[in-house]
């Protein structure tokens, strides 16, 4: 890796991190109400991939936990901090929330392997478009439960779709650990459909003791060698990436041993990140980060209320009127 | 022309107009063309948009989103209504919900063709209308034309729309001529359209210059029965306005209550069974709503199938099932309350 790409990764990586830090905060303060999923901890799966796509023209669908993937493709912190206040201002006027994002090429929605399909459809429309754009789709291990992700699975394969797997494997499914879910080894399922598979999610090592999330350089590498088979081929491929949430599944509701934690926290690839670049430049990179989030909160703080009248037009009701 | 051939008619028009429609389901190709034949020469005609896929409801539908999203018009075929559960997370999660939830910054011309109905004999699980499950969701259109409605027309009007529908046909329509025009047998036919810009078709068994006795209002396949039962009734001079909206959900009841006022009675037949269904809906409306005369006290009842599961057995399925002698029954009945 280049100077300037390691710069560029870290970057990105404390703007996502700090941004999903600040989200804790607001709800601690009270100014955010529902709920959030961080991906803190899983950063370098959404840097490195998404700077190995074509963000021009490339397709993105991720699921509940997408900041990370929405910041690496856009860098639109202000409409992200927006959406997730509530505000018109956000990328989706604060209908969607933090499960619920588009911009550009970029589409999330909260329901377990549901978007799966959806990435399946539009890998087709690019292929039948021969537009030479390939779609990526980030899955969690807890999604592999599904059953359409395997229908997906089957028709990515039988029509040799431009589509990009990746599994972020941070090994639980909200509270429960990956072992209690799934018989056999993740990356077995899509070679069984003879899908292009790269296994760095750690389950063919023999060793048993906890490993490292894997870093963004490692990441990188292994998606851009994904990418070129995906956009070479037109084929899809499925990436299998080792990770490890370090927050809770949403707020508060933690109950991993604190030990493994701790462990875990001394693996961080941001801080792994840090350690290879000047402490200075780190400094003055989170510091730019954390101007950016606090400016974001300020403006969306600061903005006017929703217009409930200018909702109800475009969604086709009338507020108060009983049927 | 019948209810199957206008159907297949407008979906070659529709591949044939327009690049981007693409075609999807089970067993579409030909030779098979289908498992009721609706999609018959198509792949023929369009070999690089016509798509037959595995057994995975869900997947057809995600897929078909998916495509929409990204600029095609899917048209995705459900070879049994029933089976169409299996893609309801699609439907309701995903097809109905980007659109708004993403504040109308993508749509999703979706049209999902599917047969419900019974009738044939084909049990528990293939012969169910299940589209009420789907009444009422936000942003989803539920269309059926009976075979009183040009069929075809409603079709290229949903592959037209901004977003998702459902398209429910009826397998005993299929072989049924559509009866259009002003001269639907012996009934009086005409046509509106509702609020939604969807035809809303009347028929009625007495002249022009009389009122009706009793107004029946039912959709879909229901529309079989009413033409027998509508002319049978004519020799017996009992007056009935029949009304037929294609549009199901969501609803505009004013066609519906218009025609009610005329009689002051009302029936509504719905092919699934009646409790939580399409009727329980008309009726809520209606009586939040003045019908007919000031101070008329308009009266109601519904039919629907039996509150089980649909048998195989033929004389158990029509005991199940509503039938025209259910409808002539409960019209008789309503006419002497």
């Amino acid at each position: 890796m280049t100077d300037t790409l390691e710069h560029s990764f870290y970057a990105q990586m404390t703007l996502i991190r700090q941004t999903e830090q600040a989200f804790f905060d607001l709800y601690s303060r009270g100014l955010m109400a529902g709920t959030v999923h961080t991906s803190i901890g899983q950063e370098a799966c959404a840097v490195g991939v998404v700077a190995a796509l074509d963000k021009q023209r490339d397709v993105i669908f991720s699921s509940h936990r997408a900041h990370g993937h929405y910041l690496a493709y856009c860098d639109d912190v202000e409409g992200l901090v927006a959406e997730l206040l509530g505000r018109h201002t956000g990328v989706v006027g604060g209908i969607g929330g933090t499960q619920h994002l588009h911009k550009h090429n970029l589409y999330t929605n909260g329901i377990q392997g549901g978007i799966v399909p959806n990435a399946v459809g539009a890998a087709l429309a690019e292929k039948l478009a021969g537009s030479g754009a390939i779609v990526t789709v980030f899955v969690g291990d807890g999604t592999l439960g599904q059953g359409v992700v395997y229908e997906s699975m089957n028709l990515a394969a039988l029509w040799a779709l431009p589509l990009l797997f990746v599994l972020e494997d941070n090994r639980y499914a909200q509270s429960t650990p990956s072992r209690l879910e799934h018989a056999g080894r993740l990356a077995d399922r899509p070679r069984a459909f003879g899908i292009a598979t790269l296994d760095l999610s750690g389950a063919d090592a023999a060793a048993q003791e906890p490993q490292q999330a894997l870093g963004v350089d490692e990441i990188y590498t292994a998606a851009c060698t994904a990418v070129a088979h995906v956009r070479t081929h037109t084929a899809p491929f499925f990436l299998a990436l080792r990770t490890y949430r370090l927050a809770p599944h949403s707020k508060g509701d933690d109950v991993r041993d604190p030990a493994e934690l701790a462990a875990a926290w001394a693996g961080d690839p941001l801080a792994r990140l840090a350690q290879q670049l000047a402490p200075a430049v780190c400094a003055a990179l989170d510091a730019a980060a954390a101007r950016r989030v606090q400016a974001a909160i300020d403006a969306a703080l600061a903005a006017p209320p929703q217009l409930i009248n200018a909702f109800a037009q475009r969604a086709g009701w009338s507020p108060w009127q009983p049927l | 022309m019948t209810y199957l051939e206008s159907l297949r008619r407008a979906l070659h028009t529709i591949l044939a107009d327009d690049p981007r429609a693409l075609l999807l389901g089970e067993d579409i190709l030909d030779p098979y063309g289908g498992a009721f034949k609706v999609t018959q020469g198509l792949s023929t005609r369009f070999p690089d948009r016509v798509f037959t896929t595995p057994i995975s409801e869900a997947a057809i539908v995600g897929v078909s989103v998916g495509l929409a999203l990204r600029g095609w018009r899917p048209i995705a075929e459900i070879m049994f209504g029933d089976f169409v559960t299996l893609a309801a997370d699609q439907l309701i999660n995903h097809a109905a919900k980007y659109a708004a939830m993403y504040n109308g910054q993508v749509r999703v011309p979706l049209v999902v063709r599917t047969p419900m109905g019974g009738g044939r004999g084909y049990g528990p699980t293939h012969s169910q209308s299940l589209e009420r499950l789907f009444f009422g969701i936000p942003h989803l259109t539920v269309l059926a034309p009976a075979h009183v409605h040009d069929a075809g027309a409603l079709l290229l009007a949903a592959a037209a729309a901004e977003g998702p529908v459902l398209f429910v046909e009826n397998k005993l329509l299929y072989p049924q001529p559509l009866l259009l025009g002003a001269g639907a047998g012996v009934l009086r036919r005409s046509e509106r359209v509702d609020a939604y810009g969807y035809p809303v078709v009347r028929l009625a068994n007495y002249a022009a210059r009389e009122q009706p006795d009793v107004t029946i209002a039912a959709y879909g396949g229901m529309s079989r029965l009413l033409v027998e039962v509508l002319a049978r009734l004519a020799a017996e001079e009992v007056r009935v306005l029949a009304v037929l909206p294609t549009c199901i959900s969501p609803l505009d009841e004013a066609p519906l209550a218009a025609a009610a006022g005329e009689s002051g009675r009302l029936l509504l037949v719905e092919e699934s069974q009646a409790a939580f269904g399409w009727g329980a809906e008309v009726a809520a409306r209606l009586l939040a709503a003045p019908v007919g005369a000031p101070g008329a006290q308009l009266r109601l009842a519904r039919l629907g199938a039996q509150p089980t599961v649909i048998p195989a057995a033929r004389e158990l399925e029509d005991a199940v099932l509503v039938t025209a002698a259910a409808v002539e029954e409960a019209l008789l009945a309503l006419l002497r309350i």
